[in-house]
């Protein structure tokens, strides 16, 4: 079963029950170098393996690039 | 005893450490860590700079892996943390909320507490929405970060900003990126009478004497980005903003002389060759 959640201001499918741990390392991400929001709420690297995405979600991850 | 020994010059252009909140700095001058040609030419132009502060901003992942290299170098694969204190910023933010929101993520990526806040009116001229800014502000220090607040040079509004906590208020010179100094050297020095936290003035810097001028103002430091990273050489410009920060922080250290109407001969008026005697 999939479920549809805005990831980055684009929609985008995931698997039912997918966890924020395993959606970053599905996108190849680097835990440490990324930053989850969902919902408008930060999600904290150690809840990343416990929050299960669920329909509709909105997230936001982050990373830190160059800027004055 | 004469001044040539490395004590002696180093007493005569000793200085206090900028304190901002729980981050103490050296160096009088942040820099910004965007807009580089390279990532090696930021961390060289960073280098030459001597500055102790950097700023960085919050972004969205490149979520398409073909235009990511995910073993590819990232910005703080050039950034020595040992080295340099990291100052996260709200650039991009257009109202409190979002500003709130990046400052916490900002706070995950890095542990620090420590944020630069921009809450901006609107693209074109980037200047700060002074509401959005104060209400951020407010928020923020209740979260307990410490707050370094980009703001306009208008002094009422910095005091507001101090009030509600600010760690530093930081008033723009002219627009970001303008490049046109600081535009009002009056309003700084009301701004600088009534505001008690340090002050740092941030953005439109666009040369060495920029930098000087805010320093001899009294400014706490001073942070540019596109002065430098744009400039035709950034890594000389690095080093003349570096030697900028320091004429200006001395000369104010030392106490100018005052600007007079009429002339004042540096060289006796007595024994010239020539001349009558007097009466």
């Amino acid at each position: 079963m999939s479920i549809t959640i805005s990831l980055n201001g684009q929609a985008r499918e995931v698997s039912e029950l997918t966890t924020v741990a395993a959606l970053l390392a599905e996108l190849e991400l680097a835990p440490e170098r990324t930053a989850v929001e969902r919902n408008g709420q930060l999600v904290r690297r150690v809840e990343h393996a416990s929050v299960a995405l669920a329909p509709g979600d909105a997230l936001e991850i982050v990373t830190l690039v160059g800027g004055g | 005893m004469s001044l040539v020994d490395a004590a002696s010059i180093a007493q005569a252009e000793r200085d206090e450490p900028l304190i901002l909140g729980s981050t103490t700095l050296r160096s009088r001058l942040l820099v910004g860590t965007g807009k580089y040609a390279s990532f090696e030419q930021m961390r060289d132009a960073l280098a030459l700079s001597g500055t102790d502060c950097v700023t960085v901003a919050v972004r969205r992942v490149e979520l398409d892996r073909s235009l990511r290299s995910s073993s590819g170098p990232s910005l703080l694969d050039f950034v020595d943390r040992a080295r340099y204190t990291i100052l996260p910023n709200t650039a991009g933010c257009f109202d409190a909320a979002t500003a709130i929101r990046t400052a916490e993520l900002a706070r995950e990526l890095l542990g620090t507490k420590l944020v630069k806040l921009e809450v901006l009116g609107d693209l074109q001229t980037l200047l700060p929405d002074p509401l959005g800014t104060l209400e951020a502000t407010r928020e923020l220090v209740r979260q307990g970060f410490e707050v370094l607040v980009y703001c306009s040079d208008d002094p009422r509004l910095a005091v507001h900003l101090e009030n509600a906590g600010a760690t530093s208020v930081m008033p723009a010179g002219s627009p970001i990126g303008s490049g046109q100094g600081v535009l009002n050297p009056n309003a700084l020095r009301i701004l600088l009478e009534l505001v008690h936290v340090p002050v740092i003035v941030d953005a439109g810097v666009g040369t060495a004497s920029d930098v000087a001028i805010a320093m001899e103002l009294g400014a706490a430091g001073v942070l540019l980005n596109s002065g430098i990273a744009l400039a035709r050489d950034p890594l000389r410009m690095a080093a003349a903003m570096r030697d900028g920060c320091r004429a200006g922080r001395n000369a104010f250290l030392a106490g100018r002389i005052e600007r007079k109407l009429y002339a004042n001969a540096s060289s006796p008026l007595e024994g010239v060759i020539g001349a009558a005697h007097k009466r």
